[in-house]
C-alpha cells in the first residue's frame, strides 16, 4: 500500500541532519526559486493558480486566486504572514515539517513573496514550541548568509526579509485575524471583517495569510511545473498533501498522499488499528471536524468528499479512536480544549462552550439529568452559526456530531460514568493488546 | 445632499438611509429597535454581544446569509431584505440564545443594583421573553466590587463584556487605563491598581455601561432611577456647555449624567461637571442676609440688609456713591444682564466687570471685538488648530475631544504656544510652539483654514491678543467660567470711560469707591474688600462672604432658569433642578433697585413727612412705595423698612460722597 504515498515535502524528513541548508540544496532545494526569480511575479501567480494549490490551513481557498487579491496599486508595502501556529488538535504536520525542512518552507516565502511584491515576511509559530521556533530562526540566518534573504537576493535586485515571531500559546491566534493583532503586539483576538486583510491586514497593509503546507507546497509547483501538480489529486482538490494519523493506530505519523486518498487506504498504511482493536470513530480533519464512523472509510478524502460527508477536510488531522475510547470523555476533552481557547470576544462561545463543558462533565461522571442530551443539542444550536469567528463553529461540530453517532451513550450518562463503561485504563497506550 | 441613498426593506417597511449605514441604525431610523449590547452610536461597531442578529434573507444580491447576522456591523445593501425579531422567528430565537447565554454567569442580584430600573440587561432580557434559564449549572465568581479609581468600583461578575467602557477609554478620550484582559470565560475589564483609571471623563463609563457592572462611588445605592426627578440642563462648570441631566430626589441632587447635544458635547461629559452634584455644599450655604456690625457678619432681615446695602451703594438719601461692579463669570446671562443694567441705570456706573483675575487694556479691547466666530464643528475640519496659553483638557474637557477626535480620525494638527511638555499634548499628537506668543505666531503663517484657541491667561503676555486679532486665521476665546462669555454679551465690561477689575480695586484700595459684587473669587483683592464698602450677593459662606459688608443670598445656579452661553456663543438653557426658597440675583437687584429708588424718592419729601409717616397707625407702606411690610425674609421684593432710613450708620466711612453728587 506504501507505494500510495508521494513523498514530496517529507521526502528529506529522514536524512542526517535535513535541516541544513547544505542538505536541502541536495534536495533540489532552492531550484524553484530559481526558476521563479527569473520569471515576473504576475508569471510565477499564474503559475501557482494552474496547479490549482488550495489553502491547507482548513479552508481550502484557492491559494493562488488569494495571492491575487492583493491590490498591487496601494501604496501600502505589502507582507506575506505564515501562519505556524498550529494548535488544532489533533494537526501536526507544519511542526515536523519545520523541525526537519524549514528550508522548504522558506523557499517557498521567497516565491510566494516575489509573486506579491511582498519585501518583508513573517512566520508566526505558536508560542508552545521553541525549538521549532529556533530550528526555523538558524535556518533563515543561513539564508541570509547564504543570500537568499536580505538585498538583491541572488543578484535578481529582489530584496525580501523574513522575521520569525513566536506567539504566546493561544489557538484562537491560528485564526487569521487574531494572528494579525496578535503579531502586531496586541492581544489576539479577531477582527471585524470587513476590510479583509488581502486589503488591510498587517498593519492596515494588504496581506497575504497562508498556512505552513500551503507556502511550502509551492517550490514544488515551480520545479516542476503546475501540470505536474494538478495531474495528482481529484478532479477539484488537486495535488498532494500531509495527513496525520494519530490515535489507536498501529504507527501513527505523517503519511504524504494525494488528495481523495480513502481513510481506509491510510489507515492501511500506518498498518492499521492498534493490533486486536476496531475502529470507532474517527476525526477528517482534526477535532473542529465533525466525526466520522467505520462507515466512512471509503470516501476520497478530499475538500469536496468531505463536505459531501458532512463535515469538513479541515487539516487533515486523522485522530483515530478505537472500541475501548468513550466518546463522552473524548468529547468533553475537546469541549475543555475549546473553552480555554475561546477569547472570550464574544458570548455565544465564551459562555457557552463553559456550559457544555459543564453538562458534559455531569455526563462523564454518571449524574447528568434527564434532558440534559437535548439540552445539550440546543445550547450547541445558540452558539452555531451565531459566534464572532469560527472557532465556535468547531467547539459545536464536536459535540453534535458525537450526539448524532452514539447518542445512547450520552445518555447513558444519565445514570452510569463513563468510566466504568469505558475502562479509561483500556485505551491507553500502555494498556496493551488485551481487550 | 449630495449624500448617496440606499434603499432596502427592513421588517416589510423600505427604508432609504445613507450608504454605509449600520442595519441597526437604520431600523432605529424607522423606529425598529434591535437589542444591543456592545454597540453605542458614540462607538467604534465591534460586533461582539452578538444581541444584535437578525436574519437576512436577501442581502441584495438574491442570496441571503444562512444563519442571522449581526446587526450592528453589517452596512446596509441595495436591495437588502432585512428581518428583525418583530417578524423573524429565526432572528427572534437567535436573540433569545445569546440573551439565555449572557445571563448564565450573570449574578442577578437586581435588587441591590444600582441599574436596576434602567438597566438595558433587564429590558432586553424581558423582551426576548424566554424568561426561564435552563442554567442549573455553577456561576461564575469575583470579589465585589473593586475600585478602579476614587470615583469607580467595577463589579465583574455583572460585566457582560461588552468593551463599551474599555472601547471609550481609548478611543473616546486617549486614557486606555483599563482594558479587556484575560480570555475565554475569564475574559474581564482589567485595571491596574498602581494606574488607576483617572481620566477626567472616566465617569462617563458608568453612563455608557449597559450594566450595574461600573457603578459611581457618589450615586451608589443613593435612589432607584424611578424615583428620580429628570431635568435636562446645562453645565455650569466651564465655558464647553455640555448638556447635562440632573436626577434629584426629595430635593437633593443624587446624580448628574451627560445630556445629548450632538452639536456640543454629543453624549460626553466631563467628571467635573459629573461628580459635582451641587454648585455650594449645603453646608457652606449661605442663607439668611447679613450685615457686618463690629467687624463681624450678623444676621439680618431683608429689609434691613437691603437698606444697609442702598445706603452704602447709593449714598444714603439722595446720595449717588460711586461703586464699582464685579459680578464675576459664573451667572447665567439674565443675572450678568441684570447687574449690568442695575450698574448703569441705577448706579450710573460704567465700571463693571466680569473679569476677577490680571486684565489688560489689550484684552479689554480685544474683548470688546468678541463675536461668534468657530464651532465645535470647525474645529474637526480645520487644517490646523493652535491653542495659545489654553489648556483644552483643563480649560474646556469636550474641546478636548473634539480635538482628540479630529486628531485620531482625521487630519487635524494640533500646535500649542506657552504650554508646558504632558499628556495633554502627547495625546493630541500636538507641536509644541517655542518663542514670544506674537512671533511665534507670525512664523506659523496661518490660513483661513487654520483657528486659533486663546485662553484667558493669553492677558498676561502683552502683543498676543493683538497679534492674534490681525491674523487670518479664526479665533476664538475661551474663557475658564461657564457665564463668562454671556457676561460679556451682557455687557458686564466697561463700554466707554468706565474702570476694569483693576481700577475698580485700585479705587476701592484708595477709598474712593464702594463695591458690588457677585460671589466672586478673591483672588488679591483683600486689601480692597477691607477698605472699600462692599455688598455681595453671595451663596457660600468661605467666599467673598468673609470680606463683604452686606451680604445677600441668592439662589444657586441649580435652583433657576436662564442661559449659559458657551465659548461657542451658542445659549444653553438651565433649568431649575431642585426647589430653592431664594431669590435669584436678577431678583436681588430688583429689590435693591426699588429700594434704592425709594431712597431717591425720599429726597423729594421732607423730613417732617417722613416722621409723620412713622408716627401714623394708617400708615400703609404700599401707598408710599409699593411694597408691603414683611417682617420675614420676603419671597417678593423686599421694602425699606421705616426705621432703616433712621441708621445711616449702617453705612461706613467709605460713603462719604453721600448726599454730595445727588443727580436730578
Ligand atoms: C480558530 C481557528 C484556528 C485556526 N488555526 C489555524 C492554524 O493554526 N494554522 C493555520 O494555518 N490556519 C489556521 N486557521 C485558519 C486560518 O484562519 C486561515 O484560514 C489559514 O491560515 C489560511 O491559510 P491557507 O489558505 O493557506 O489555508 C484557523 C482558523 C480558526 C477559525
Ligand atoms: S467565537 Fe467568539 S469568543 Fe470564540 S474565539 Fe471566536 S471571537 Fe473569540
Ligand atoms: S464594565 Fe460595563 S461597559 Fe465595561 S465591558 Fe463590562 S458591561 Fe461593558
Ligand atoms: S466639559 Fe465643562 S461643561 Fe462639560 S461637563 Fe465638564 S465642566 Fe461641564
Ligand atoms: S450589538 Fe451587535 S454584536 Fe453587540
Amino acid at each position: 500500500m506504501t507505494e500510495l504515498l508521494t513523498p514530496i515535502l517529507s521526502a528529506n524528513w529522514g536524512v542526517d541532519k535535513s535541516w541544513t541548508l547544505k542538505s536541502y540544496l541536495s534536495f533540489d532545494g532552492f531550484e524553484g526559486a530559481k526558476k521563479a526569480l527569473k520569471l515576473k511575479p504576475e508569471e510565477v501567480l499564474e503559475i501557482v493558480k494552474e496547479s490549482g494549490l488550495r489553502g491547507r490551513g482548513g479552508a481550502g481557498f484557492p491559494t493562488g486566486t488569494k495571492w491575487s487579491f492583493v491590490p498591487q496599486d496601494n501604496p501600502n508595502p505589502k507582507y506575506l504572514v505564515v501562519n505556524a501556529d498550529e494548535s488544532e488538535p489533533g494537526t501536526c504536520k507544519d511542526m515536523p515539517l519545520l523541525l526537519a525542512s524549514p528550508h522548504t518552507l522558506l523557499e517557498g516565502i521567497v516565491i510566494a513573496s516575489y509573486a506579491i511584491h511582498c519585501h518583508t515576511a513573517f512566520v508566526y509559530v505558536r508560542g508552545e514550541v521553541a525549538h521549532v521556533a529556533r530550528r526555523l530562526q538558524a535556518a533563515v540566518a543561513e539564508l541570509y548568509a547564504a543570500g537568499w534573504l536580505g538585498k538583491d537576493i541572488q543578484g535578481s535586485g529582489f530584496d525580501l526579509d523574513v522575521v520569525v515571531h513566536s506567539g504566546a500559546g493561544a489557538y484562537i491566534c491560528g485564526e487569521e485575524t487574531a494572528l494579525l493583532d496578535s503579531l502586531e503586539g496586541k492581544r489576539g483576538q479577531p477582527r471585524l471583517r470587513p476590510p479583509f486583510p488581502a486589503v488591510a491586514g498587517l498593519y492596515a497593509s494588504p496581506t497575504v495569510i497562508n498556512n505552513v503546507e500551503s507556502i511550502s507546497s509551492v517550490p514544488c509547483i515551480l520545479r516542476n511545473g503546475a501540470e505536474w501538480f494538478s495531474a495528482m489529486g481529484t478532479e477539484k482538490s488537486k495535488g498532494f498533501t500531509i495527513y496525520s494519523l494519530s490515535g489507536h493506530v498501529a504507527k501513527p505519523g505523517q503519511y504524504e498522499a494525494p488528495l481523495g486518498t480513502t481513510f481506509a487506504q491510510l489507515l492501511e498504511c500506518a498498518g492499521g488499528m492498534r493490533a486486536g482493536h476496531e475502529l470507532k470513530f474517527f476525526t477528517p480533519g482534526g477535532s473542529s471536524t465533525p466525526i466520522l464512523t467505520p462507515a466512512d472509510v471509503d470516501i476520497p478524502m478530499d475538500y469536496e468528499g468531505m463536505v459531501g460527508a458532512g463535515t469538513m477536510l479541515g487539516t487533515k488531522a486523522l485522530q483515530v479512536f478505537d472500541e475501548t475510547t468513550s466518546i463522552v470523555r473524548t468529547t468533553l476533552r475537546w469541549s475543555e480544549f475549546y473553552a480555554h481557547e475561546s477569547c472570550g470576544k464574544c458570548t455565544p462561545c465564551r459562555e457557552g462552550t463553559g456550559w457544555l463543558v459543564q453538562l458534559l462533565k455531569r455526563l462523564e461522571a454518571g449524574q447528568g439529568h434527564e434532558g440534559d442530551v437535548d439540552k445539550l443539542l440546543s445550547v450547541c444550536d445558540d452558539i452555531n452559526g451565531l459566534s464572532f469567528c469560527a472557532l465556535a463553529g468547531g467547539a459545536v461540530a464536536c459535540v453534535t456530531s458525537a450526539v448524532k453517532h452514539f447518542r445512547e451513550e450520552f445518555e447513558l450518562g444519565y445514570t452510569t460514568p463513563a468510566w466504568e463503561a469505558f475502562p479509561y485504563e483500556l485505551s491507553t497506550a500502555w494498556a496493551g493488546g488485551a481487550k | 445632499m449630495s449624500e448617496e441613498l440606499v434603499t432596502l426593506t427592513i421588517d416589510d417597511r423600505e427604508v432609504s438611509v445613507p450608504k454605509g449605514t449600520t442595519i441597526i441604525r437604520a431600523a432605529e431610523s424607522i423606529g425598529v429597535y434591535i437589542p444591543r449590547f456592545c454597540d453605542h452610536p458614540g462607538l467604534a461597531p465591534r460586533g461582539s454581544c452578538r444581541q444584535c442578529l437578525v436574519e437576512i434573507p436577501d442581502a441584495g444580491n438574491g442570496r441571503g446569509f444562512p444563519a442571522p447576522q449581526a446587526s450592528c456591523t453589517m452596512t446596509v445593501a441595495p436591495g437588502m431584505i432585512v428581518k428583525t425579531q418583530m417578524t423573524s422567528a429565526k432572528a427572534k430565537a437567535a436573540q433569545a440564545g445569546i440573551m439565555e447565554l449572557l445571563l448564565i454567569n450573570h449574578p442577578l442580584d437586581c435588587p441591590i443594583c444600582d441599574k436596576a430600573g434602567e438597566c438595558p440587561l433587564q429590558n432586553q432580557a424581558l423582551l426576548a421573553e424566554r424568561v426561564e434559564s435552563r442554567f442549573d449549572g455553577v456561576k461564575r465568581r469575583y470579589e465585589k466590587p473593586v475600585p478602579i479609581s476614587s470615583q469607580l468600583l467595577l463589579d465583574r461578575e455583572r460585566c457582560v463584556l461588552c468593551a463599551r467602557c474599555t472601547r471609550f477609554a481609548e478611543e473616546i478620550v486617549g486614557d486606555p487605563f483599563i482594558s479587556l484582559c484575560e480570555r475565554g470565560t475569564h475574559q474581564q475589564v482589567g485595571f491596574s491598581g498602581e494606574q488607576p483609571f483617572e481620566s477626567i471623563f472616566a465617569g462617563n463609563v458608568v453612563q455608557i455601561c449597559p450594566v450595574g457592572a461600573l457603578t459611581s462611588v457618589q450615586y451608589r445605592f443613593n435612589a432607584r432611577p424611578f424615583d428620580l426627578v429628570s431635568v435636562d440642563t446645562t453645565c455650569e462648570q466651564c465655558a464647553a456647555g455640555c448638556a447635562l441631566r440632573t436626577d434629584s430626589r426629595h430635593g437633593t441632587i443624587r446624580r448628574r449624567l451627560a445630556g445629548v447635544n450632538p452639536e456640543v458635547n454629543g453624549e460626553w461629559s466631563c467628571d467635573k461637571g459629573r461628580f459635582t452634584l451641587a454648585s455650594v455644599p449645603a453646608e457652606q450655604r449661605i442663607t439668611t442676609p447679613q450685615i457686618r456690625e463690629n467687624g463681624t457678619l450678623r444676621p439680618a432681615s431683608w429689609p434691613e440688609a437691603l437698606s444697609a446695602a442702598a445706603d452704602g451703594l447709593a449714598g444714603g438719601y439722595g446720595g449717588d456713591a460711586k461703586v464699582g461692579v464685579l459680578t464675576g463669570g459664573n451667572l447665567t446671562k439674565e443675572n450678568a444682564a441684570a447687574y449690568a443694567s442695575f450698574a448703569r441705570e441705577v448706579l450710573h456706573t460704567d465700571s463693571i466687570d466680569f473679569r476677577t483675575r490680571q486684565v489688560s487694556d489689550e484684552e479689554t479691547a480685544f474683548l470688546r471685538q468678541q463675536a461668534p466666530q468657530v464651532t465645535y464643528a470647525d474645529l474637526e475640519t480645520a487644517a490646523r488648530v493652535v491653542c495659545v496659553d489654553f489648556d483644552p483638557e483643563v480649560d474646556a474637557p469636550i474641546v478636548f475631544l473634539r480635538l482628540f477626535k479630529a486628531v485620531t480620525k482625521g487630519k487635524l494638527q494640533v500646535l500649542a504656544l506657552g504650554a508646558q511638555p504632558g499628556r495633554t499634548w502627547e495625546k493630541l499628537r500636538a507641536e509644541l510652539v517655542s518663542g514670544t506668543p506674537k512671533q511665534a505666531l507670525k512664523e506659523l503663517d496661518l490660513t483661513v483654514d487654520d483657528i486659533i484657541l486663546v485662553g484667558e491667561r493669553a492677558a498676561a503676555t502683552p502683543g498676543t491678543l493683538d497679534t492674534i486679532s490681525f491674523l487670518r486665521a479664526k479665533w476664538a476665546w475661551i474663557p475658564s467660567h461657564a457665564g463668562d462669555i454671556g457676561a460679556l454679551e451682557a455687557g458686564c465690561l466697561p463700554q466707554a470711560d468706565g474702570l476694569t477689575v483693576n481700577g475698580i480695586l485700585n479705587a476701592a484700595m484708595d477709598g474712593e469707591i464702594a463695591l458690588l459684587t457677585d460671589d466672586i473669587e478673591l483672588f488679591a483683592a483683600e486689601g480692597a474688600l477691607a477698605k472699600a464698602f462692599t455688598v455681595s450677593l453671595a451663596n457660600h459662606k468661605e467666599g467673598i462672604a468673609t470680606a463683604a459688608d452686606v451680604v445677600l443670598p441668592t439662589a444657586l445656579v441649580e435652583e433657576q432658569a436662564g442661559t449659559l452661553v458657551n465659548w461657542e456663543h451658542r445659549a444653553g438653557v438651565v433649568n431649575p433642578a431642585i426647589p430653592g426658597t431664594l431669590p435669584t440675583a436678577a431678583e436681588v437687584l430688583a429689590r435693591l433697585q426699588a429700594v434704592i429708588e425709594a431712597y431717591r424718592a425720599y429726597t423729594r419729601e421732607d423730613d417732617a413727612d417722613f416722621e409723620d409717616y412713622e408716627d401714623d397707625d394708617d400708615y400703609e407702606a404700599d401707598e408710599v412705595s409699593g411694597f408691603e411690610r414683611p417682617e420675614e425674609p420676603p419671597a417678593a421684593a423686599a421694602p425699606p423698612t421705616a426705621a432703616a432710613p433712621s441708621e445711616p450708620e449702617a453705612s461706613d466711612a467709605e460713603t462719604t460722597s453721600e448726599g454730595e453728587e445727588v443727580p436730578a
